[in-house]
């Protein structure tokens, strides 16, 4: 492997998914609670591909995220405490608490969005790669789209037109084995969703996500080859999902002990951490401060969403066209 | 008198004027150059009726053809919008819009509120809709009521050449998604249009006619249906004043409830089923706001709640016709005299 990764990186890589997975934990928890409202889903298990393929980016490349959004936000460099006030629905969030989890976007920041609809990112990035073409930039677009949605036209559409426009577009399938409550393996029919690349003339990939050398390696090849002219690419994530498709989903449809099993032998925070501390990259030590850092991080972005207001009367009609009174 | 052009004209002018006054204005449709990856011509088609005709000459690769793949290209054009761009995207035909509502109504409508106004969508999709040109149930609807029921979309339903360009240039300068939509049957229309640019704001209807008898809204095709209407009328000594609003959503209620407020009767001329349509909107519009001037009903004229038939038999009877706009005008008329 050819990855080359400074100390910074690795802290960066590490710090992104800590921060992932430790957000995530906690809607987990406070969602029981009942005071988050609405549909939640989330990312953990997955931070190693939003984190390794997210790395290559720029502020200035774009991204279009899926229902389960927070990671992929997190990792673009969205802030945690306007985040969690959007979670909860609150005047300080990031959407002014307009847009809520499926919403979570930053235009300024390149990410479009998570997507309440599956598959509704393939279009947009598709815009905005051709955008990034038309103005004679080298940036990027990156769409992330789950195994249910790979059977939507829409991805279809998109892989066939990002190919025949030669869009510096990437596809990134996270195939966490479920879409909702129904198993890949029987609703995707090719073996793969990384095989249906060749029926659109692009490269395509599989790779471990819960490695996220795996991920940073293969993401940097597609990003690289889309930045010099090369065209779109297709890479599929295998990856796990550890909570249910939203919070309160209890997951009967899921193998005894399954999620306990990946958690132990896979999870990529893990994997992470014994890999850097063996090769004497990182210490243990070093790891531990940034995980009492990240929990301090997200105990204040909670504190922040829970003590903030919520949006006001006056708000309701406000960033949109209003004809009628 | 100043030049006359067709209603086509006008609008490829507009997208002519825009495209070289300011370079993130690009365009994409199916066959909107035509002719692309064959082994003859370039520029072969300029759309299926020829609107973008001579646009790739002028403007080469900012005028994009795409697969026939409407969700695919629609949402990149508004993907391209929200981040940078302002694309007029051409969705052949409004019937179309069941393959890419989805990137219209859940995307490019909600980004600005959805995303607490941090987002802008200047998206233009032009598309064309309107009976009678014998293109059956498929390629005929008119369905501008769907979209104009959509917060977070403009929509413009031009009557005339003039109003064409203006309209589109005011569209393609718009920061929000906005749905343009052109009667097939308007393709061919003359009428005096300036050559120099110039926009006509949204939300400002037009009054087409003066009469002080009976107010007669009419949209697109319909408000010369409704022309011509009122010239027999006339000779019968009834003057209608004809309204055409231009814009659906935003919708100039000022002047519809101030010429109701004078002519006490109000006939609605709409080509579009009678259900949850612009004509039930503003006939609500009236008895919210101006039931104490009315002294008939509400009249409306639509089509039936049919699909639209092929067979020109029926499809004439289909369209509001001017001897049913006369009919209604005369039952207002006679309800109260």
């Amino acid at each position: 492997m050819t990855t080359e990764l400074n100390k910074q990186s690795l802290q960066n890589a590490y710090l992104s998914m800590r921060r992932i997975r430790e957000f995530e934990e906690r809607v987990h928890v406070e969602f029981a609670t009942g005071e988050i409202p609405g549909f939640v889903h989330l990312y953990a298990g997955e931070e190693a591909s939003a984190t390794g393929v997210i790395m290559h980016l720029r502020s200035e490349d774009y991204l279009a995220s899926t229902h389960r959004g927070h990671g992929h936000c997190i990792a673009k460099g969205l802030d945690v405490r306007t985040m969690m006030a959007e979670i909860y629905g609150k005047k300080p969030g990031i959407c002014g608490g307009k847009g809520g989890s499926m919403h979570v976007a930053d235009l300024h920041l390149g990410m479009m969005g998570a997507n309440g609809i599956v598959g509704g990112g393939g279009p947009l990035i598709c815009g905005a790669a051709l955008a990034a073409k038309i103005k004679r930039t080298d940036n990027v677009a990156v769409c992330f789209f789950g195994d249910g949605a790979s059977n939507q036209g829409t991805i279809l559409e998109s892989l066939n037109l990002a190919s025949v426009w030669r869009l510096p577009a990437i596809f990134v399938a996270e195939n966490n084995g479920y879409a909702e409550s129904t198993a890949a393996r029987w609703a995707v029919a090719t073996g793969n969703i990384a095989d249906r690349a060749a029926a659109f003339d692009m490269p395509g990939a599989i790779v471990d996500g819960h490695d996220f050398f795996a991920v940073y390696e293969s993401a940097g090849e597609a990003i690289g080859r889309a930045r010099s002219g090369g065209g779109p690419s297709l890479i599929e994530v295998k990856v796990n999902r550890y909570f249910g498709h939203f919070e309160g989903d209890q997951q009967t449809y899921r193998g005894v002990d399954e999620v306990k099993k990946i958690r132990e032998t896979k999870d990529c925070l893990m994997l992470f951490r014994q890999r850097v501390t063996k090769q004497g990259l990182l210490t243990g030590k070093e790891l531990d401060q940034f995980d009492e850092q990240v929990r301090g991080e997200i105990e204040d972005a909670v504190a922040f969403a829970k003590a903030a207001p919520k949006p006001q009367a006056s708000d309701l009609l406000t960033d949109v066209y209003v004809a009628y009174a | 008198m100043q030049r006359k052009i067709t209603f086509k004209q006008a609008i490829n002018e507009a997208m002519a004027q825009e495209m070289a006054r300011d370079e993130s204005v690009i365009a994409m449709g199916e066959d909107n150059v035509g002719g692309r990856g064959g082994e003859g011509e370039m520029d072969a088609w300029g759309g299926v009726l020829g609107v973008t005709k001579g646009l790739y000459g002028k403007f080469g690769d900012r005028i994009i053809d795409t697969p026939i793949s409407e969700s695919a290209f629609i949402g990149a054009a508004v993907g391209a919008a929200a981040c940078g761009l302002r694309p007029v995207a051409e969705l052949m035909f409004v019937d179309f819009l069941g393959v890419c509502f989805d990137q219209i109504f859940n995307q490019a409508a909600k980004f600005r509120y959805m995303f607490g106004g941090k987002a802008v969508t200047p998206v233009v999709i032009r598309t064309m809709f309107g009976a009678g040109f014998r293109a059956a149930a498929q390629h005929s609807q008119c369905l501008y009521s769907i979209f104009t029921h959509i917060p977070g979309l403009k929509c413009v339903v031009p009557s005339t050449p003039y109003d064409a360009k203006g309209l589109l240039i005011a569209s393609i300068r718009d920061n929000d998604p906005v749905i343009f939509f052109e009667h097939k049957l308007l393709y061919g229309l003359e009428g005096e249009v300036p050559e120099e640019s110039f926009t006509i704001p949204f939300g400002e209807a037009n009054i087409v006619r003066e009469g002080n008898d009976v107010t007669v809204v009419a949209i697109g095709r319909m408000v010369h249906m409704a022309l011509q209407a009122a010239e027999d009328l006339a000779k019968e000594g009834i003057e209608c004043e004809i309204i055409d609003p231009r814009t659906t959503s935003p919708l100039d209620e000022e002047t519809i409830l101030e010429s109701v407020a004078n002519t006490g009767r109000l006939v609605v001329v709409d080509e579009s089923h009678p259900r949850c349509n612009m004509a039930t909107d503003i006939a609500a519009l009236a008895a919210q706001k101006a039931f104490g001037d009315l002294k008939a009903p509400v009249s409306m004229v639509c089509a039936p709640h049919t699909p639209v038939p092929f067979s020109d038999a029926l499809e004439d009877l289909y369209i509001p016709s001017p001897a049913k706009v006369k009919a209604a005008v005369n039952g207002v008329v006679e309800y109260a005299k």
